[in-house]
């Protein structure tokens, strides 16, 4: 390794990315593809609108609204909240424990390869023949018959992406739990710690059933199997309770590392530590718990009976309980504080209405006979797009204008992010807090069009207008990022100058081993303790020595691409449900598990101990020479 | 501690495989993978289960026509005896006997390569006595994915345990490869753990009706 | 590394490693004995069902229960999850066995009836 700065080509740079296993890098890859598909799912999003602008509209045929309304919730869902969320635990986690990298390096860059090669499977179907067209849920009946390959790249991409998914909730498992500096307890973590924790806990036991259910949907469009056929003796149910077995918790999965994200913005914020501290580790825990416990209450009107309707009613009320303890302890952070309003803290102060309102609206739909009223409603869309924007994309902006100079050295437009925020939180109430009412006054959701003379042109027309008022705010951010990227003016370590935990007390952005010197913790909040106590740095828990770092490696990116190219063939194996099966599906898939396969043993037979840095670079480092 | 290093009887560690950082998180890595693998194949058994015996018509095989109790006896005890010797086999590793090692893991890729010819057997028997094939019914269907996914998980370990001989027979015993080893044991266990419910609950129930 | 000179340097080193081999040979005693265990447990499950004189009330919660205590012995013994070290990776263990009870239970009741 080289000690002297060497200046990077855009080649060099390109291959970088494409191997490393470095969290910091791999949480670049993380946000620009997660922002990407956002991007995707916002424009997919302003089409539902147009189109639901006015009654009996024909901007987009019935077929192709369904494909976009899928594509929409898919994309949002699986390939941009999930992905952005990873980019800010791989940026921040390992540092806030006091780590150099994740448990599992390599296996992390693997985690975004398949995420990227499942992202592309899924959104070439736009060009191969159609996007999927059932829904994001893909309900087994309606999805068996769908015309068309759209629903075999649903299955396929998913399961990918699925896969990259699994192994990164393992890696933050194992990061956590073994990797944290020297005394720092469980109960001494920053809380975006603890919700990453709990959330890949969720990871690790709801992913496994989604895994089977897309499987067997998977094998019934292309391998002739018999689960969902009720002719055959199949049930079209099983499809329904694996999808929300995994698709309950999976809300939970997205909205636990935002709540994660506002418990350190308030504090930060209000210069005030987090009230209730231990509570709020335990409410976070029993979400984790009870969020297992309620999925049928997506299946209300299936016909489960009384009895399952109200146990899984109950289960539903009850876990409003943990995040209304969540609630009250930010609140009360904020009280007594020293409230400083920057952009961050501008979406957790609007997040803490607009999630409340989404959450209220979700227990008055947990009141099962209620439910029968409102399911397939746009009563539940508005519910779900008010805790999920209200909770997970307002956490995803303010992590964005929070992490930013830890990530990019660099600090985003507080100005722009005024205007950002403000167009934003106007036009996301305008768009949904209407649809609460089109919902009550029975507009179904899903529909393509709606017929006039009933009373929802209004209620369309403004939730429209405050999607291109949503719309503007994105196109700002975009400005933002690309403008602050061209200035390029440098912050040091502690940018917000009120940083309570270790990533703020190391450089902007930090260098590729994050820590000299492994720190020492000697209590919550450790930074703000040493700041309190008039440190400059962290106190150091062992003496200056060499580090182990781990090799770059290109293997993730071809064990990604060969399962890629393996769906390809199973998609169009002679067996398929579409009919048109080619000679080439066999052998290609077995080519892509080939590849995959193969890459995994190149990596198993050779050995890779990593690399040193010597002490002798690291103090040079200390003196301005650049190490690496 | 250098993961090369190379050791004596006397100084070898003794629980090598969580000596290194690299060793504990594999451990606990792995654990956390097997629990994600038991809520995978719970899915499996639960579709079974719902599944067991759903035909479309009567000219089907049920679970009680199909299945031969003496076969998957000794299917049975062929799984079980290659998780004692997998058990050995960490045994010598622990004792830094390579080549024993070596050895009990050989038996034990023997043992699940046995397992894996009869299972492959009993498949194309049902195929060709009963006609019972992957698409025949849901039942069918059911059957195949849940014992096939097992199957293709006792294929995997003997590919990755034949890897882990054939890899490290010339290098002999580290603290970099003594991890790798106890978690392919672990692995090879969890197999046999499923088999335990398989036999239990599509065999012998099956037969119970 | 001069075997010679570490057992002079280190008596306590030969003293360990005697320990730790008849620590190891105990314990895989024990492991026979499970395995014989398990094998026992087996037969007796087969020949339940085999004899067929039984009734499904009795039979069924018979050979799960035959087989959790099976998979007890492979997870706490074969395993070796009885030993230290191994607490958080069976409470992962344990959250997952909740989950896919929830599951099955699930599976066997609520979607046919």
């Amino acid at each position: 390794m080289s000690s002297v700065a060497v200046k990077k080509g855009l080649g060099a740079s390109v291959w970088e990315y494409l191997t490393t296993v470095d969290h910091k890098k791999i949480a670049h890859l993380y946000l620009g593809t997660g922002g990407f598909f956002f991007l995707l799912g916002g424009i997919e999003a302003l089409f539902i609108r147009i189109q639901l602008m006015k009654p009996n509209n024909n901007f987009v045929s019935e077929q192709l609204f369904n494909e976009i309304m899928t594509m929409h919730g898919t994309t949002m869902i699986f390939l941009a909240a999930m992905p952005i969320l990873f980019a800010f635990m791989n940026a921040v986690v390992p540092i806030q424990i006091g780590a150099r990298d994740v448990a599992f390096p390599f296996l992390n860059a693997l985690g975004f390869w398949l995420f990227f090669f499942g992202g592309v499977f899924l959104n070439l179907s736009w060009f191969l023949g159609g996007a999927p067209d059932a829904g994001w849920t893909s309900y087994a009946s309606l999805s068996l018959r769908s015309e068309g390959h759209g629903i075999d790249f649903y299955t396929l991409g998913l399961q990918i992406s699925g896969f990259g998914t699994l192994i990164s909730g393992i890696n933050f498992l194992a990061t956590i739990i073994n990797m944290r500096a020297p005394g720092m307890s469980f109960m001494r973590m920053p809380l975006f710690t603890w919700t990453t924790f709990i959330a890949s806990a969720l990871i690790l036991l709801a992913f496994p059933p989604l895994t089977i259910g897309v499987f067997l949907l998977m094998f019934d469009r292309l391998f002739g199997s018999n689960f969902f056929d009720v002719t055959m003796g199949g049930n079209t149910i099983i499809w329904e309770h694996f999808f929300w077995i995994f698709g309950h918790p999976e809300v939970y999965i997205l909205v636990l590392p935002a709540f994660g994200i506002f418990s350190e913005i308030i504090p930060t914020f209000s210069r005030k530590r987090l009230f209730g501290y231990s509570s709020m580790v335990f409410a976070t825990v029993l979400i984790g718990f009870l969020g297992f416990m309620v999925w049928a209450h997506h299946m209300f009107t299936t016909g489960l009976g009384n009895v399952a309707n109200a146990i899984f009613a109950i289960a539903t009320m009850a876990i409003a309980v943990p995040t209304g303890i969540k609630i009250f302890n930010w609140l009360l952070t904020m009280w007594g504080g020293s409230i400083k309003i920057t952009v961050p803290m501008l979406y957790a102060l609007g997040f803490i209405p607009s999630f409340v309102i989404g959450g209220v609206t979700g227990v008055m739909q947990a009141v099962a006979p209620l439910d029968y009223q409102l399911h397939d409603t746009y009563f539940i869309v508005a519910h779900f797009h008010y805790v999920i924007i209200g909770g997970v994309v307002f956490g995803i902006l303010a992590a964005t204008h929070f992490y930013w100079p830890k990530m990019f050295g660099t600090k985003l437009s507080e100005k722009m992010g005024y205007v950002t925020f403000t167009l934003f939180f106007i036009g996301f109430h305008c768009t949904f807090f209407i649809q609460h009412f089109l919902g009550l006054m029975g507009m179904p959701r899903r529909v393509a069009t709606f017929l006039p003379g009933q009373g929802l042109e209004l209620g369309n027309l403004i939730s429209s207008i405050g999607a291109i008022l949503m719309a503007v705010a994105v196109i700002i951010l975009l400005f933002n990022v690309v403008i602050t990227s061209i200035r390029n003016k440098k912050v040091g370590a502690d940018p917000w100058e009120d940083g309570r935990t270790m990533e703020w007390a190391i450089a902007s952005p930090p260098p590729f081993y994050n820590f000299k010197q492994t720190p020492l913790v000697r209590g919550l909040d450790t930074w703000w303790l040493e700041k309190m106590e008039g440190k400059k740095e962290l106190t150091p828990a062992e003496p200056l020595g060499d580090i182990h770092m781990p090799n770059n490696s290109i293997i993730p990116f071809f064990i990604s691409l060969g399962l890629f190219v393996a769906a390809f063939g199973a998609m169009y194996n002679p067996l398929n449900s579409v009919g048109d099966g080619k000679s080439w599906g066999l052998p290609v898939l077995i080519i892509g598990l080939g590849i995959t396969f193969g890459s995994m043993l190149i990596r198993s037979l050779r050995d890779d101990f990593g690399y040193h840095i010597h002490k002798e670079d690291l103090l040079e480092d200390d003196k301005g020479g650049k190490v690496g | 501690m250098n993961a090369e290093e190379r050791y004596t009887p006397l100084n070898w560690p003794d629980h090598p495989e969580t000596q290194t950082l690299e060793g504990k998180n594999k451990f606990l890595g792995f654990w956390l993978f097997l629990a994600g693998e038991t809520v995978l194949f719970a899915s499996l058994f639960a579709t079974y289960l719902a599944l067991k015996d759903s035909v479309p018509d009567s000219s089907h095989p049920l679970a009680k026509d199909l299945f031969n109790l003496p076969l998957v006896f000794a299917m049975t005890m062929i799984l079980l005896t290659s998780s004692i010797t997998s058990v050995y086999a960490i045994y010598h590793m622990r004792n830094y006997h390579f080549k024993k090692m070596q050895a009990w893991f050989v038996i034990t890729v023997l043992l699940g390569a046995g397992f894996l010819a009869l299972e492959i057997y009993e498949f194309t028997h049902y195929v060709h006595e009963y006609h019972f094939t992957f698409g025949s019914s849901a039942f069918s269907s059911a059957y195949y994915t849940l014992v096939g996914t097992h199957g293709a998980h006792v294929t995997f370990g003997l590919c990755w345990i034949i890897a882990l001989l054939v890899r490290n027979a010339k290098r002999g015993l580290n603290l970099y490869n003594a991890p790798k080893y106890y978690v392919a044991s672990l692995y090879w266990h969890f197999i046999d753990v499923v088999w335990v419910f398989i036999f239990t609950v599509v065999y012998l129930i099956g037969k119970v009706g | 590394m001069n075997m010679e000179n570490e057992q002079v340097k280190n008596p306590n080193l030969r003293a360990h490693h005697d320990y730790r081999r008849k620590k190891s040979a105990k314990e895989m005693q024990v492991q026979v004995v499970t395995f014989a265990l398990m094998i026992f447990l087996t037969i007796v499950a087969f020949i339940a069902v085999g004899i067929g004189d039984f009734s499904v009330k009795f039979i069924i919660p018979f050979i799960l229960l035959l087989a959790v205590i099976q998979v007890g012995f492979q997870l706490y013994y074969f395993m070796h999850a009885s030993q230290k070290g191994h607490e958080l990776p069976m409470f992962f263990m344990y959250s997952a066995v909740i989950i896919a009870f929830v599951t099955v239970l699930a599976f066997v009741t609520i979607i046919w009836w």
